[in-house]
């Protein structure tokens, strides 16, 4: 396997954002102990449970973890390092929005290495329309402060927005290239059931672009990147270099084992040679009872089949521009993938199949759920 | 044996809600046949299906004994009918059986078309009748208006109409003393004479095996004779004789005007034919009654497993289901698109959706039932005829002289602000107007329609311009010449014989071109652009396209995604199971009954 990670879900936010499906709540000044107190027990009992192995990566994610100070996340991963151990050159990421940028420092003092901000647009009205309360020079501005800390730096920009012009995308996308980020994720815009978009798309009052737009908007992304140094290895990941990629995130894509404390989190761990799901408790009052309680943030983690397990193999895996290894997938499933469907995707140019490892092609980049779960089956 | 001036045979005609199942339940329990606490909510619908859908499909009977306020004791025999028109021939064989009949309406609602088809019957049968005015405990009860209404449609006196509310238990002392009192007794019969009695109704029973309802005319019936059925000149020793009061009991003979059941050693319910005349088997009548037609299938469609393995379970399930219900016929089909399966013959749509319904919740089935035909008759030009119960078979047009379809009588009642609406359909039907009457403020229609036009979705159609009040009912009329053409569908350039349809030439375009949405709506995209045609002959009549799958994928796909994508990925797994590919297409199921759902709107 890929390592080992924790993945810490702070599920708070100020103000929630229309397309946001996680699990979120709002509050504001809210208490910050009873879960960060909690969160720190659950990882104790999840190395009581599982055994102690180092950490090579923390991922602070949300909702919004920038909320926390430099102490809670230096408190979080003391706990990390007290339960596991931490690897000498551990990746920790901290999420972060851009009006929490005065803070950025202090969450370096506590022990952040990456930041991930949510730019989200670089246009003011876009910004709005995303429900977001920053404003573009302010979010250039958090780029700038976290670089300022000297650490790692990504950014998220969200597109095919309503009305987007692959010009005008294209012209956004170079000025945020050109901001001190080494890793960009470029998500396009996705309507999740559900949330307040959902419900605009169903009123008629929000009409996201079509296909065929968003498949240019795609094509677009990827050429200016590729021109600026910062090619795909994933789907949405954009990264300048190999090192910059996201060590946490390539462990998911990988099969790697993470566990997943906070409330909604999920996790994966390989124990007693079952690969095991584990999900916490979404209600953070739930969650902080299960873990007062003695136990860890979830009832019971639920074994995966093989089945099971090598169809993630391959949601994930196919999602890497390095593509999946053939063998080990194949050797997990116990049988070979579908050989008139490879052949099939191969002659289609949407799937090459050479040295041992399958690997998208970038117009199958845009069908890779359609591929995945045809080889998945 | 019972006096035959004391057995009163009667049938109730009602409209489905009207309460002809609660009254019955009524007439049980106040003549003691079944104690309150064994009353199950209406005890005479017993299958699942009848009670959810509120109808009956079998024959039931039941015999209550009562003491009159004339001081004797009476038999009344009531026969238990179906209300719909698919099973228009399970009343006819009932009412032939009864002397008389209760016409139950409700007293708000009035006279339904259902209503009327039935009571025509049993006046063609020269049944008395006697209106019941039933749910008269309501508010909305106006009986002086819907007393009017019977005199004015059907042609009834309805002053001395008898006012009940089944539920709550008033009148059901009249209706029974009315049975009595103005309800003839069997009008001949001679306890002397041979055997003639007639096969009203038989059905399997898991207990009995075949259970074989009769009407004793003359003669006497008991256990341990020897009987003859005159039609299919079989012989059986008699096994038991009974009533149903209702649960079944064993009597020692049941003489003329009696109604009971026998048993004997029956293998299937095919063997024994409604309508056919039992006497003894030496020395019994040489002429038989007059019998029954035997009902005829009108509405064919293939019944295909979604899985081709489970052929062999299908096949186990349409014979358990024919065993039971004689009207169902099938016989086995091969689809080049569906495989192994089966053309099955209905008495309409009811009964088509009522088997498919048994099949997959009985059976546990997962089928794809194709287009809903009607029998054609086609001419061929070397002189001879052939019935057509399958599209796909329909030979070539150049050997065709002609092709006649069936038209239906259909009588519709609504209330006139629907009148327009109701017209247009049937105009659009190809539909020919024969009557339109007022009844105060409801028009009474008769239309012919072609049944091919109704057999989709006329009836779905009807129910929504008319907000669910007209009501409709229906006979098969004739055969007509009709200017029939076959249409085709092609997915992929590829001709999906499951999806061939004879329309009218004039409307193919139109059919065709909303079949073709209809499948661009319910076909997925693949990977490559599928064309959808419809073609008459070689010639295109209409074209959809569904362009191919640009993008399918994920945005954002980390550690928390994971199982929210497997679980997607088995949701596509179990939509697959319920596809059928057609070469490098996969048509989903309910393509081939969505798609021919599509007309109006």
């Amino acid at each position: 396997m890929t390592g080992f990670g924790v993945y810490v879900h702070w599920p708070y936010c100020t103000k929630l954002c229309p397309y946001c499906d996680f699990n979120i709540y709002r509050a504001r000044d809210l208490d910050r102990a009873p879960l960060r107190r909690a969160i720190v027990a659950d990882i104790h009992n999840h190395a009581a449970r599982y055994g102690r192995r180092p950490a090579d990566t923390i991922f602070l994610g949300g909702g919004t973890p920038s909320l926390l100070s430099g102490a809670d996340i230096a408190a979080l991963i003391g706990a990390v390092d007290d339960a596991f151990g931490l690897a000498p050159d551990a990746e920790i990421t901290l999420e972060a929005n851009p009006e929490d940028a005065p803070r950025f420092a202090d969450h370096a003092a506590g022990g952040v290495n990456r930041f991930s901000i949510g730019v989200q647009a670089l246009e003011d009205v876009a910004l709005r329309a995303l429900g977001r309360a920053h404003d573009a020079a302010s979010a250039v501005a958090a780029v700038e402060a976290a670089a300022a800390t000297g650490k790692r730096v990504s950014l998220d920009l969200i597109y095919a927005r309503e009305g987007q012009g692959v010009e005008a995308w294209a012209a956004e996308l170079e000025a945020a290239l050109a901001l001190p980020a080494e890793h960009l994720s470029l998500y396009q815009l996705t309507i999740e059931a559900g949330t307040a978009f959902d419900r605009a798309v169903r009123r008629g009052r929000l009409a996201p672009p079509d296909d065929d737009r968003a498949a240019a908007l795609y094509e677009i992304t990827q050429a200016v990147c590729d021109a600026a140094g910062a090619p795909a290895y994933e789907i949405s990941n954009h990264a300048r270099g190999p090192a910059a990629r996201s060590r946490h995130n390539v462990l998911y894509w990988t099969g790697g084992d993470w566990i997943g404390v906070g409330p909604g989190a999920h996790g994966r761990i390989t124990h007693g040679g079952v690969r095991l799901a584990t999900k916490a408790h979404d209600r953070p009052e739930n969650y902080t009872a299960a873990v007062s309680a003695g136990g860890v943030g979830y009832g019971d983690a639920t074994p995966l089949s093989r089945d099971e397990h090598g169809e993630e193999t391959v949601l994930m895996g196919l999602r890497l521009s390095d593509g999946l290894a053939r063998g080990p997938a194949e050797a997990l499933r116990g049988r070979p993938f579908d050989a008139d469907a490879v052949a099939a995707f191969g002659e289609a140019g949407l799937l090459e199949d050479a040295a041992g490892v399958l690997r998208l092609t970038p117009p199958g980049r845009l069908l890779a759920d359609h591929i995945a779960a045809t080889l998945a089956q | 044996m019972t006096p035959r001036d004391r057995i009163r045979n009667f049938s109730i005609v009602a409209h489905i809600d009207h309460g002809k199942s609660t009254l019955s339940d009524r007439l049980i329990q106040v003549t003691g046949g079944l104690q309150a606490r064994e009353m199950k909510e209406q005890v005479l619908d017993s299958m699942d299906i009848e009670r959810e859908r509120g109808i009956t499909i079998k024959a039931q009977t039941v015999r209550l004994d009562y003491r009159a306020k004339d001081g004797l004791d009476y038999v009344l025999n009531l026969i238990d009918t179906p209300g719909h028109v698919d099973f228009a021939y399970e009343v006819s064989r009932s009412l032939a059986a009864c002397e008389g009949a209760l016409l139950v309406v409700d007293a708000s609602q009035g006279v339904e078309a259902q209503t009327l088809a039935n009571v025509y019957q049993a006046l063609d049968n020269n049944l008395e009748i006697v209106p019941v005015l039933n749910k008269i405990d309501l508010p909305a009860a106006e009986p002086d208006r819907i007393r009017a209404q019977i005199e004015d449609v059907i042609g009834l006196d309805a002053s001395d109409a008898v006012l009940i509310s089944a539920k709550t238990g008033i009148g059901i002392e009249d209706v029974l003393e009315a049975i009595v009192t103005r309800l003839p007794p069997p009008k001949e019969g001679d306890a002397g004479k041979p055997l003639k009695a007639m096969l009203v109704d038989a059905w399997y029973d898991a207990y009995m095996g075949v259970v074989v309802l009769v009407r004793v005319i003359d003669g006497v019936m008991k256990k341990g004779m020897r009987v003859r059925m005159m039609a299919n000149d079989s012989v059986y020793g008699v096994d038991k004789v009974g009533v149903f009061k209702p649960k079944a009991t064993d009597v020692d003979e049941l003489g003329p005007g009696e109604i009971g059941f026998l048993i004997a050693n029956i293998k299937e319910v095919a063997d024994a034919r409604v309508g056919d005349t039992i006497t003894l088997e030496k020395g019994g009548i040489t002429t038989p009654l007059t019998g029954f037609k035997p009902a005829q299938p009108v509405v064919f469609c293939g019944l295909f497993p979604t899985d081709a393995a489970n052929f062999e379970d299908l096949r186990a399930a349409v014979a358990r289901l024919r065993l039971n219900d004689a009207s169902f016929t099938y016989e086995m089909e091969t689809s080049a698109a569906l495989g192994f399966g089966f053309r099955c013959g209905f008495l309409g749509l009811l009964h088509l959706e009522i088997i498919q319904e048994r099949l997959s919740r009985e059976f546990n089935l997962d089928l794809i039932a194709t287009a809903p035909s009607v029998v054609y008759r086609i001419a061929l030009n070397d002189g001879s005829t052939l019935e057509l119960h399958n599209p796909a078979d329909m030979p070539d047009v150049t050997r065709i002289r002609e092709i006649q379809e069936p038209w239906i009588k259909a009588t519709i009642l609504t209330p006139d602000e629907y009148l327009g609406a109701i017209l247009k359909l049937c105009q659009d039907r190809r539909g020919v107007q024969k009557e339109l009457n007022y009844v105060g403020t409801r028009a009474m229609l008769v239309y012919e329609l072609p049944l091919n036009e109704v057999v989709f979705d006329f009836y779905d159609r009807l129910k929504s311009v008319s907000r669910g009040y007209a009501s409709f009912d229906y006979s098969i009329d004739d055969y007509r010449v009709g200017n029939l053409v076959k249409m085709s569908i092609l997915v992929n350039e590829e001709p999906v014989d499951a999806l061939s349809m004879l329309v009218h030439a004039g409307r193919a375009e139109s059919r065709g071109r909303a079949m073709c949405e209809k499948l661009k709506e319910l076909i997925p995209q693949h990977l490559f652009k599928i064309p959808i045609q419809a073609a008459i002959g070689g010639r295109v009549i209409a074209r959809e396209t569904i362009s191919a799958m640009r993008k399918d994928v994920t945005a954002k796909c980390y550690g928390g995604d994971i199982s929210r994508k497997r679980k997607l990925l088995d949701k596509q797994k179990e939509g697959k199971k319920k596809m059928r590919q057609f070469g490098k297409v996969d048509i989903p199921q309910e393509a081939f009954i969505a798609a021919l759902k599509m007309d109006g709107d």
